[in-house]
This record gives C-alpha cells, sequence and structure tokens, in this order.
C-alpha cells in the first residue's frame, strides 16, 4: 500500500501537477513580458527530449556522487510529497509529522549541492557554495514561519493540522498572515527563483551546480524544480489553509488559494531584479526572521 | 531513436557560438527572443551551457583561433544534436574567403544541418531557418 501511495501520489500525481505548474509559470512569465509563450505540453516535451539525451560526464569528476545526486533529490521531493498527500486523504498507517516534513524539504537543495560540488566545474562549485549559503538564510525564518500553525494547532502532527482548521483557516489570524508572508519570500528561494536565483543565475554562473549536467541527470533534476514547484505551494496550503478540499464549493476555493499562491510567486519573480548573496542573507536573517519571531509570538498569545 | 528526434524538434534548446564574427549576426539572434518575434512559442530557449544544448548556432567565419574551440565544444553538445549556420560568414566567409585567418569554411570542419543565408539575417529569416530545420529532420522520422 505504501508503494501505492509513493508511486501513485508521491511521483504521479505530483509530478503531472508540477509539470502544469511550471507551465502557469512560464505562461504567465511570457504573458508579463507581452509574448506567447510556450504551448500547454512544453515541460512534458523538455523532460522526454532530455531523458534521450546522451549523459556527458565532465572529465576528472566524481563519477557516483555526480549521477547519484538528482536521485537522491527527487527520492527527497517523493517522499515529501507521499507525506503531504497521505496526511491529505487518508488517516492509517505512517503519517509523519512537520519536523519530518521540514526535513525532508532540505534534501533537494542539498543533492543540488552534492551534484555541483561533484561536477568538478569553478561555475559549479561557486553555485553550490552559494545555494550553501541560501540554505541557512531561508531556513531559520522558514521553520519560525512553518512554527506558527504548530503553535495554533498545539500539534506538530500535519493531520490535525488540516483538522484544527476546519473552523477557520489560520491565515485570518495576524500571525498566520505574518507567518504566510515570510513563508512565500522563504518558499521563492526554495525553489531558487529570481529575485533568489543567486545559486543558478543564468547570466552570471550559467545555471550553476547544474552546468555541467545533461540527459537524464538534467531531466530528472528539471522534473524535482516542478515536484518541488508543486510540493511548497501544497505545504503551505496545510499550514495555513486547511489543506486541499474538495467538498462542494471548496474545490475552487482551494484552486484559487493554489493558483493564487503560484501567481504570487511568479509575479514577484518576475517584477524584481537579482539581489546578490550578502543582500539575500540580511534579508532573510534581518527583516523576515524579525517577522517570524513577531509572528510566533503573535501565535503564542493566541492571537 | 523516433521519438527522441521528435521530442527533440519540439523543444530545440539553442546554445549561441560566435566564430569571430562581427556581432550583427548575434544581436539578430538575439532578437528572435524578444516580445515581437517569441522563438520560445517553438519550445526554443537559449541556454547558457552547452551541456543543455540541442542546436548549436554558428555564426562568424571560423578563424584560427575560434575553429579550436568550436571542435571541443562541438565534441561536448550531448548527441544528437543539429548544427545552425547563421550569416554569410557561417555559410561561406563571405568577404572573408581569401583571408589568410579563415582558412576552412564552417561545413568543412563539423556537419551543418541548415544555413541561414544574410549580412546579417533577419529575425524572420532566422525563425524561417529553424522551420525548415525541423521540417527537414522531421521529413526524415
Amino acid at each position: 500500500m505504501t508503494f501505492v501511495y509513493l508511486l501513485v501520489f508521491g511521483f504521479a500525481a505530483t509530478a503531472i501537477l508540477g509539470l502544469i505548474t511550471s507551465w502557469i509559470d512560464r505562461k504567465v512569465t511570457a504573458r508579463v513580458q507581452y509574448r506567447v509563450g510556450p504551448p500547454f505540453l512544453q515541460p512534458v516535451y523538455d523532460i522526454v527530449k532530455l531523458l534521450g539525451k546522451e549523459t556527458v560526464i565532465p572529465a576528472g569528476a566524481s563519477k557516483v556522487t555526480f549521477l547519484i545526486a538528482p536521485v537522491i533529490g527527487i527520492s527527497g521531493v517523493i517522499a515529501v510529497a507521499t507525506l503531504f498527500w497521505v496526511n491529505q486523504f487518508f488517516s492509517e498507517g505512517f503519517m509523519g509529522d512537520w519536523i519530518v516534513a521540514i526535513y525532508l524539504l532540505a534534501i533537494p537543495s542539498l543533492s543540488i549541492i552534492l551534484g555541483g560540488f561533484a561536477s568538478r566545474n569553478p561555475l559549479a562549485s561557486l553555485g553550490a557554495s552559494r545555494e550553501m549559503k541560501l540554505v541557512i538564510a531561508y531556513e531559520l525564518p522558514f521553520i519560525l514561519a512553518a512554527l506558527v500553525p504548530v503553535i495554533n494547532s498545539h500539534s506538530i502532527r500535519l493531520s490535525v493540522i488540516i483538522d484544527s482548521q476546519a473552523g477557520g483557516v489560520f491565515a485570518g489570524n495576524i500571525s498566520g498572515i505574518l507567518a504566510l508572508i515570510v513563508a512565500i519570500l522563504c518558499v521563492q528561494a526554495k525553489l531558487a527563483l529570481v529575485p533568489f536565483d543567486i545559486p543558478e543565475a543564468e547570466t552570471e554562473i550559467v545555471e550553476g551546480p547544474i552546468v555541467e549536467y545533461s540527459g537524464p541527470g538534467l531531466a530528472i533534476f528539471k522534473l524535482m524544480k516542478n515536484m518541488l514547484f508543486f510540493t511548497l505551494p501544497f505545504f503551505l496550503i496545510i499550514l495555513f489553509f486547511g489543506g486541499l478540499r474538495f467538498n462542494g464549493i471548496n474545490i475552487l476555493w482551494t484552486i484559487l488559494e493554489y493558483v493564487g499562491i503560484v501567481a504570487i510567486i511568479t509575479v514577484i519573480r518576475n517584477t524584481n531584479p537579482r539581489v546578490r548573496i550578502d543582500q539575500a542573507v540580511r534579508f532573510f536573517w534581518g527583516p523576515m526572521t524579525l517577522i517570524a519571531i513577531v509572528a510566533v509570538i503573535l501565535a503564542s498569545k493566541g492571537l | 531513436m523516433s521519438l527522441k528526434l521528435k521530442a527533440l524538434l519540439k523543444s530545440p534548446w539553442v546554445f549561441h557560438l560566435s566564430t569571430g564574427s562581427c556581432n550583427n549576426c548575434d544581436i539578430e539572434t538575439l532578437d528572435c527572443l524578444t516580445p515581437r518575434f517569441d522563438i520560445e512559442r517553438f519550445g526554443m530557449l537559449l541556454v547558457g551551457s552547452i551541456k543543455h544544448a540541442d542546436v548549436l548556432l554558428v555564426s562568424g567565419s571560423c578563424n584560427r583561433m575560434s575553429v579550436e574551440r568550436m571542435k571541443e565544444l562541438f565534441e561536448q553538445v550531448p548527441k544528437p544534436c543539429l548544427v545552425v549556420a547563421i550569416g554569410t560568414c557561417a555559410g561561406s566567409r563571405g568577404i572573408f574567403k581569401d583571408s589568410y585567418n579563415c582558412p576552412v569554411p564552417l561545413d568543412k570542419i563539423i556537419p551543418v544541418d541548415v544555413y541561414i543565408p544574410g549580412c546579417p539575417p533577419k529575425p524572420e529569416a532566422i525563425i524561417a531557418g529553424a522551420v525548415k530545420l525541423i521540417e527537414k529532420v522531421g521529413s526524415t522520422l
């Protein structure tokens, strides 16, 4: 049964929704720039094409680490997505909790760092070290912001967090709104999108850690990014909007919440220039952490 | 094999290589990505890394210094890959035909799939060339 959860929900559903999300992102970006944009199946074509390409392993690279890094990353995303889907729909078996989710969500970034350092390319090493600094920067405010729903619902179990929002969502409180703002900006950095695409700045250090990847390795990294693009907004919906709801009119609300979060992320990405790594660290450790701490204090006072 | 090429024709990622051109062809190539022409509607993207590329866009007259680099890059492109020669220089060396510095034309060094003539070619011509490339490779499937 666990296997079915992993394959059907963790992989298939997440991958399909992630590819659709990435198409929405590209199409909205194109429309913002007054372009037509790619066709609907474009992300699928990209993945299929990359799977059929040759894998070039750079001379002197650490072969095993180089090849295994994308697999580690996508396994992390599949595991965490399965966790969310299971908490959403079922109530028996291993449910996992908030701590497991936070832990698993760090694995994709770690796999990118691993792959970058293994590929023996100066640009990849530079990108990987930037990614490392970025992880250190955003994890603190992200964990603080994600702590607010835990304080509000007095439980670290995700299913309890979802159930305790049946009366009113946490995004309706002052603490919830503050935490949601911080969390969306941290998700922006977790997805490495502009303005926090410092690790893979395309015009500066050509795609950073994944510069040496080609063929299936690159396809898995792209798929991982796309799946993360679905999984992280899903996590925010679980934490702040009471999970996906499919009864009656609520299905419209769910779609609205999801598309809304994706649209906010895309609009931030399209209207901002890239910041430097020191600016990003200062931004996350300064204002973002302060807002997150205020949110946590407000939540512990019951606001 | 055919699925590979079919998917490749739906999303050809382009790497842009100048072998000593005067930059006019490069500017016109970048023009294709602007909102007016928007080549992303064919799934084409300009990539920064040669390892991500499917199509090698070569402009310029292949002078002695850059030919070595071009050969190295052509070996690094993950196969299958296609090569497009942009501009008169890349097609036939143009006014540099008798130059001491450009002894061999591009298509004697690496196999070229499509030539786009012009000095520089208009963005419309480059898009027409891209469509011809897709038709040519698609008809061999």
